[in-house]
């Protein structure tokens, strides 16, 4: 079990209110992200669930108890950290059972679950290695190792997988997604990669200045994201925003536009602009378009080869059904 | 993942190859840039050198001979006479224990006190640069001068700070350097030297990863757990490097002897006893073999201090 409510819960450094008061419920069993830019107070909320900041006001509920006071040993969560925060002079094995030696749990039940864990993470070959001898992926794994055997009630993730290059990140990703489908517990994930988000996520909570943004599955914060920041932030490339005359025709302060949502022509279309620079993907085509007198650059995706060069002339023409609408406060209109 | 996994991270198994050869190295120009490098080391090298090597070698060439300055000078060779003597004196394993106890008793006090403050001063706290200038104080009073102030300010048992204390609480004032010698030296030596071990093992506190104490937190470790499982054995090394460079200054501690008890109530060390044959017995044949006692026993000490140090270089 492992359902956490937050009851205006907020947290002052000094005078500095880093997280104003806010409610967030989080199921049992479900993959929840915290996703933002950084200094949003994503992490910050994240220690503040695992008990390694003090909230300032507030309740924090765990599976219904009070857990607001309670030490972090006592939560019965997992955390994983960005730097992994493995114990450099044990070996792989010790660190694994290093919380279940201080929950003194006895005789055959550590060597049984270490086992299980090393099996699951491929780590059987590594057991008695240092920290220090490892990869970055191997230590990530080790730092997973360490949460599982816990069997806590709800794992947090700190950016786990900040720090691996590019190719090992959507490795770890998917084992991590893996990893929640078999153990079916409730996790907790905290990135500013909005790809992780989208692709590992059951919910997603978009945060900025400390607000939570908006709450909803990833499809939900893609297809009506509720503000002008929460579209903006999700989905790459970023949404082109339009404001003015255009906008005026829609009924709106502002149109949104996402670049896979524009048809691109060479003879005719709405808007006409420049071509400044293409990015060829081969399954693909990005063009940042300039002098269409709607906004400085207007991103455009097109599906396969496209073959726009720099300085030709392009013709877009938006979805209409898909066009997002927001007033002078960034708020979407229905 | 297994395959893109296998591989060590590159950058901890490059960087050794990479600084261990100088690449240029065959460059003429380099070569040449050497030979100049080398020519303007040589006289801070000779001079260190020579500094080294000539009482060295007056040393040696001492120990083997009957040397008495005021009872006929040179009285020629006597091979291992000298060696033998100065082993088999009374006074000998005295010293050696009285050595031993006293070095042992300031490394225990000063290795202790100095992880607990280095672990106080570590905390944020209001004038923490004032605190952290005074705590290493002490550091920078010479021997002499510390030992004379404790003899006389703390320790006197008429006008000494600890014996108005005594008095205060009314118990008979401690006559500390002739009652307590041992202890009155481990004493004033600590306080010297805590100052060293304390500023070693904060700069090694300081750089313990925040985060693996907040796992351990998280993993259900109590404050004492946390200190004995992390802190500690993050210590282990900065620990070991001040236990070798104090052994090594504190084998040849002399003036806090010299001015307190001047070697009475067992506090006869090495050193000191090396300084009686020399100076007192006017025996400089008898104190050099001392003296290269001395150095072999410092050598010992010095060679385990270079492979740990060179350790910790390399890692």
């Amino acid at each position: 079990m492992g359902r956490i409510t937050l009851d205006q819960v907020s947290k002052r450094f000094g005078d500095v209110e880093v997280i104003p008061p806010l409610d967030l419920t989080i199921e049992d069993g479900e993959f929840t992200v915290f996703v933002g830019p950084s200094g949003c107070g994503k992490t910050t909320l994240l220690r503040l669930i695992a008990g390694l900041e003090d909230v300032s006001a507030g309740q924090i509920r765990i599976d219904k108890q009070d857990a607001t006071m309670v030490p972090p040993s006592k939560r019965g969560l997992a955390m994983v950290f960005q730097s992994y925060a493995l114990y450099p002079h044990m070996s792989v094995r010790k660190n694994i059972a290093f919380p279940m030696r201080m929950a003194k749990i006895p005789a055959d039940e550590p060597t049984r679950r270490i086992d299980a864990a090393a099996k699951a993470l491929n780590l059987t070959d590594y057991l008695d290695r240092r920290p220090g001898q490892l990869s970055g992926g191997q230590r990530q794994r080790v730092a997973i190792g360490r949460a599982i055997v816990r069997e806590p009630s709800a794992f947090l993730f700190d950016e786990p997988l900040s720090n691996l290059d590019a190719a090992l990140r959507v490795g770890m990703r998917l084992e991590i997604s893996e990893l929640h489908e078999r153990l079916e517990t409730t996790m907790i994930y905290v990135t500013h990669d909005q790809v992780e988000a989208m692709t590992m996520a059951d919910k997603i909570v978009v945060l900025h200045a400390g607000v939570i943004e908006q709450v909803g599955s990833p499809l939900e914060l893609y297809h009506t994201p509720r503000n002008k920041f929460v579209a903006g932030f999700i989905g790459s490339p970023k949404m082109n925003f339009i404001e003015g005359e255009e906008a005026a025709k829609f009924d709106a302060h502002t149109i949104g536009i996402r670049p896979e949502h524009i048809e691109v022509s060479g003879e005719e279309g709405a808007w006409s602009g420049v071509v400044s620079v293409s990015e060829h993907l081969g399954s693909d085509t990005f063009f940042h378009v300039h002098n269409t007198g709607l906004a400085e650059t207007i991103t455009v995706r097109a599906g396969g080869e496209v073959g726009f060069r720099h300085g030709d002339l392009i013709f877009l023409t938006p979805r209409s059904d898909v066009i997002h609408r927001f007033d002078a406060q960034g708020l979407r209109i229905a | 993942m297994a395959t893109q996994d296998s591989q060590p991270a590159d950058g901890l198994m490059a960087a050794p190859a990479a600084s261990g050869k100088p690449a240029a190295s065959d460059l003429g120009g380099t070569r040449h840039a050497r030979a100049a490098a080398r020519l303007m080391m040589a006289p801070a090298v000779i001079l260190l050198l020579g500094w080294m090597l000539v009482p060295l070698t007056m040393t040696l060439y001492f120990s083997f001979k009957k040397y008495l300055p005021l009872r006929g000078g040179d009285l020629g060779w006597v091979g291992f006479d000298n060696y033998v003597r100065f082993v088999s004196s009374s006074a000998f394993w005295p010293s050696v224990q009285a050595t031993l106890v006293i070095v042992g008793g300031v490394l225990a006090i000063t290795v202790v006190l100095g992880v607990g403050l280095a672990i106080l001063l570590n905390q944020p706290m209001w004038g923490q640069g004032i605190v952290r200038v005074l705590v290493i104080a002490p550091f920078f009073v010479m021997p002499t001068v510390s030992a004379l102030v404790w003899k006389n300010m703390f320790m006197d048992p008429v006008n000494g700070l600890l014996a108005h204390l005594w008095k205060a609480f009314g118990a008979e004032p401690l006559v500390w350097l002739t009652q307590a010698s041992t202890q009155s030296i481990i004493l004033i030596v600590s306080w010297q030297w805590l100052p060293f071990a304390t500023l070693i093992l904060l700069t090694a506190i300081q750089s313990l990863d925040r985060e693996q104490l907040e796992a351990a937190e998280m993993d259900g470790a109590p404050p004492h757990k946390r200190f004995a499982f992390i802190t500690l054995p993050h210590l282990s090394r900065a620990i070991t490097v001040v236990v070798l460079i104090q052994t090594i200054f504190l084998l040849s501690i002399f003036a806090e002897i010299f001015v307190t008890t001047q070697g009475a109530f067992g506090t006869k060390t090495l050193t000191y006893l090396i300084f009686q044959r020399v100076l007192e017995s006017q025996n400089i044949g008898l104190g050099s073999a001392g003296g290269v006692y001395a150095i072999i026993l410092a050598n010992i000490v010095a060679i385990f201090l270079m492979r740990i140090v060179g350790k910790n270089l390399d890692a």
